[in-house]
């Protein structure tokens, strides 16, 4: 039974929450240590900085990931920049600040001490990864750089070229290889994890399948990380890596973590539209474009097959320019999404599909020059050239939202612990710091956060009392959940239907973005909710995964994650309908304000929804439990930009 | 669109594999050349044929995990380009495309189009990293670097460690993928420290995982995804002979 959801935040002011929680907190003696095995499943920023920092503490770590490199993970795509109140630039930023921007962004709906814990550790970040040789932008003089980004007024966010997350991620991969060459860390690349063991209701050990050669192992440790990621691919299309997946952090939930604020998904605005049917993921372009881009469709349907240069002025419809006229095109990203949806709904989309707006730089052309645009965003003129075959100096770029990060993840404790004992949840696959909205350039923060600085302080707060406990492989629960894992791969293969996993995916992430997208009603969620499980049983009598599962089978890989991605995103919907409020990234049609914004219902929401699994094998709804959020230094405002 | 594919099939790295060749039709230009496989594969699947086994990941030529060799080049004929960036308007109608694996001994095969390239993996670990403890490290900004040698080591680090170098070498060599992180390491102040063992340590693993040496080629170069420069072999070659000349007076 889980009591009253308790987030152990400690006492005391907020500025002084974390000191005094890391000097009461626990410690392992150097001695002791190596006594302990630690499993951490994901090798990204956060998994790869725990794993080693953690080995480089002396614990024994096992690494796992299903990339054939742990410096592939999904982290290598991110763009932008990684934000910290180091106040480089002597305009005004702080701690107090970046924290400010982050909880504001989130639309009130994260703890107020995480969020302040991770402004704090962030200005750490760029000491250790300038230090492990991270090459970030520099100035002349030799000192680092930074630019502005959005939700921000002051320049806070350090970058590397448009290859931030790769850099970082290389910074954390090395630091991993070096801790593999001194033995502290074991690597398992090319192993997925299938199940979580628990023994005596602590998270003991993991279940995991070799894709290369489809073994299925059991692996004991004296407590398990989660770093596996965000869920973006429930909707099929998404910015994220095709192997993504919700696998870990759901098999997780079904032993009992409770999941937290799964309806917090966050659709960036600059994406790059679907093109047919044929395609497998979608690509963003940088927000950055927005500064000298503006964004319009026709002012009649009819004109939306017209080549976009035949189009005069006058009959062009700048609709972030009308509606928010002070942020105009710069409007944040979930506001700039619906709008750019609410058009295509309306039957002025452009492009093959109607699912795209035109973001047109030929003013910008003609003021600053091809050479000067071309300077500035060159390289993703070129990403998009090479994708839509089009010449965006010529022709305004086509563009369109796309799912790309989740803030809902496993609800975790100030410690980073589920509510499970032993198992830490670190990086986007928890839900803590974001709330409903994540900033531009918090996402690397908050996963080196954890993984460097927050998560070392934490755990020994569980492992001091767990000395010698570490079951056996051979303990009966051990058995028990591998023999469980190795009966739903064999079910998977005896399907034998005639309908391709791409089917089943492609329906259901359809089926989520068209009722639980960028806007949400209860109507469309209760429908949602109805043909989900219908989905599901078909997929289940209908579905055909070819090959064994003794050997390296994609296919199979696949049909895993497309199963609980089936049941994960009924879930996803019940937590969205529950939620009868918007805020931020979640926009409920039923509650807006006159003008058509957001409207939170502080008085009943303000609370993290944490989703219990219930039901043995069948699922059948979830318990909700919630935990309030109280702000002590923040003022809830309405959010405003016309 | 439509093509004819003649596509490298093996079942696992002990048995002997061949070529298949299979229909592509009805492909839009604007698919992905990976979209058009996974097209080819589920068609496989409804026919009850085993589907081609290829790796790929972000799709969007950032995490170098597509290792693909099309007619004959490492990524095929875009460059510069991951096999992911690449689409099916580059490609005449009605042509016949070959697909290999990367090929390169170092390199073993796992299945199909599927190779094995956790010897880069232990090339850095052999010292490609700067041991910076966290919590040790100090203030940023207390070391100031040089724009121009930031800007060459953000140019080298750019790698994205596919193995397309290794696999365009006529030696197999591993050399740019090697040079890269020796040079992206030694520009900066922070790698200082380790600079001499650094390419001692990651040369020597190199050449223990069977990887030739360079013969100034520059194929690697020319299919070079991230646009990895040759000239940092010339600068790994310095490093390394800096390196032995330091060794052999005791320094």
């Amino acid at each position: 039974m889980i009591g009253k959801l308790d987030g152990k935040i400690p006492p005391g002011p907020l500025e002084q929450k974390w000191r005094n929680h890391k000097n009461n907190s626990r410690l392992v003696s150097p001695n002791n240590r190596r006594k302990f095995e630690i499993i951490i499943v994901g090798s990204g920023l956060a998994g790869g900085s725990a794993a080693a920092t953690l080995g480089e503490l002396g614990y024994r770590v096992k690494c796992f990931c299903y990339q054939d490199s742990p410096r592939r993970a999904h982290s290598i795509a991110a763009q932008g920049g990684i934000n910290a109140a180091k106040n480089y630039q002597n305009d005004g930023d702080s701690v107090f600040r970046l924290f400010y921007d982050t909880i504001k962004g989130g639309d009130f709906r994260s703890r107020e001490a995480n969020v302040y814990r991770l402004a704090e550790v962030s200005n750490l970040i760029i000491d250790q990864c300038t230090e492990q040789g991270v090459p970030f932008a520099r100035e002349y003089g030799g000192l680092l750089a930074n630019r502005s980004f959005g939700g921000a007024q002051v320049s806070r966010t350090f970058y590397a070229r448009g290859q931030t997350g790769q850099q970082l991620l290389l910074g954390a991969y090395q630091a991993l290889c070096r801790q593999i060459a001194l033995g502290t860390v074991k690597m398992f690349p090319q192993t997925e994890m299938l199940d979580l063991v628990l023994v005596d209701g602590h998270a003991k050990g993991i279940i995991t399948r070799n894709l290369c050669t489809g073994e299925i192992n059991a692996f004991a440790g004296d407590a398990v990380v989660l770093a596996t990621g965000g869920y973006g691919n429930v909707f099929f299309l998404s910015t994220n890596a095709r192997g993504c997946n919700v696998t870990a952090t759901y098999r997780a939930y079904k032993r009992g973590a409770l999941f937290g604020n799964p309806c917090f998904t966050q659709i960036h605005p600059t994406c790059i539209p679907v093109t047919g049917q044929h395609q497998s993921k979608l690509t963003l372009m940088s927000e950055s474009l927005r500064n000298d881009g503006r964004v319009w469709v026709p002012q009649r349907a009819e004109d939306c097959s017209k080549p976009p240069n035949d189009i005069p002025d006058a009959d062009r419809d700048y609709y972030l320019e009308r509606k928010y006229p002070s942020f105009g095109n710069l409007a944040p990203r979930d506001i700039a999404s619906r709008a750019a949806k609410e058009v295509c709904d309306e039957g002025r989309g452009v492009g093959p599909s109607g699912r795209g707006v035109y973001l047109d730089f030929a003013d910008a052309i003609s003021r600053l020059g091809e050479d000067t645009i071309r300077e500035r965003y060159g390289n993703l003129f070129d990403i998009y050239q090479k994708i839509s075959a089009e010449d965006a100096y010529k022709m305004p770029m086509r563009i369109y939202p796309a799912v790309h990060y989740t803030m809902g993840g496993l609800w975790v404790d100030y410690n980073l612990m589920s509510n499970i004992p032993g198992l830490h949840v670190i990086g986007e696959a928890n839900f803590s710091d974001h709330g409903a909205n994540r900033l531009g350039a918090s996402a690397l923060m908050q996963g080196l956060a954890d993984g460097y600085f927050v998560l070392p302080y934490t755990l020994p707060n569980y492992l001091a009392g767990q000395i010698g406990k570490r079951p056996s492989t051979d303990h009966a629960e051990f058995k028990r959940v591998e023999s469980e894992v190795r009966e739903r791969v064999k079910k998977l293969l005896e399907v034998n239907g005639d309908r391709t996993l791409t089917l089943f995916h492609r329906e259901l992430g359809l089926l989520l973005w068209d009722k639980c997208g960028m806007t949400r009603n209860a109507a469309g969620l209760r429908e949602a909710l109805g043909k989900i499980p219908e989905l599901r049983d078909e997929f289940w009598k209908k579905v055909r995964v070819p090959g064994e599962g003794e050997s390296y089978n994609q296919s199979l890989e696949r049909a895993g994650r497309i199963a609980d991605f089936l049941e994960f995103a009924e879930l996803l919907c019940i937590d969205a309908l529950e939620r009868d409020e918007s805020c931020g990234g979640h926009f409920r049609e039923e509650h807006q304000t006159p003008d058509g914004e957001a409207q939170r219902d502080d008085e009943n929401f303000a609370a993290v929804f944490g989703w219990e699994f219930q039901g043995n094998g069948k699922v059948e709804r979830p318990k909700l439990h919630r935990e309030p959020l109280h702000f002590e230094a923040v003022h809830l405002s309405q959010r405003s930009y016309k | 669109m439509n093509f004819k594919l003649k596509i490298w099939r093996q079942e696992d790295p002990k048995s002997k594999g061949k070529f298949a060749t299979y229909e592509a039709r009805n492909i839009s230009p604007d698919t992905s050349f990976l979209e058009m496989l996974d097209m080819v594969n589920d068609e496989l699947t409804e026919r009850g044929e085993a589907p081609i086994a290829f790796d790929s990941d972000c799709r969007e030529g950032i995490c170098g995990t597509c290792a693909l060799t099309i007619n004959g080049q490492a990524h095929g004929p875009k460059h510069p380009a991951a096999a992911c960036q690449l689409y099916m308007r580059s490609f005449d109608d009605g042509k016949t495309i070959t697909v290999e694996p990367f090929r390169a001994k170092p390199f073993p095969l796992v299945r199909d189009l599927v190779i094995d390239r956790s010897a880069l993996d232990r090339i850095v670990q052999a010292g490609g990293f700067i041991a910076a403890r966290a919590g040790s490290a100090p203030e940023a900004n207390s070391i100031p670097v040089p724009k121009h040698n930031a800007d060459l080591a953000m140019e080298a680090a750019a790698c994205i460690g596919c193995g397309a170098c290794a696999a365009a070498c006529p030696n197999a060599s591993a050399m740019l993928f090697t040079a890269a992180k020796v040079s992206h390491l030694a520009f900066l102040p922070q790698g200082a420290p380790e600079r001499t063992s650094r390419v001692t340590k990651m040369v020597r693993q190199m050449d223990a995982e069977g990887f030739g040496n360079c013969t100034n080629t520059y194929e690697c170069e020319a299919v070079c995804p991230a646009e990895i420069s040759a000239s940092f072999i010339a600068k790994l070659n310095r490093e390394y002979a800096r390196a032995i000349l330091q060794r052999s007076v005791g320094e």
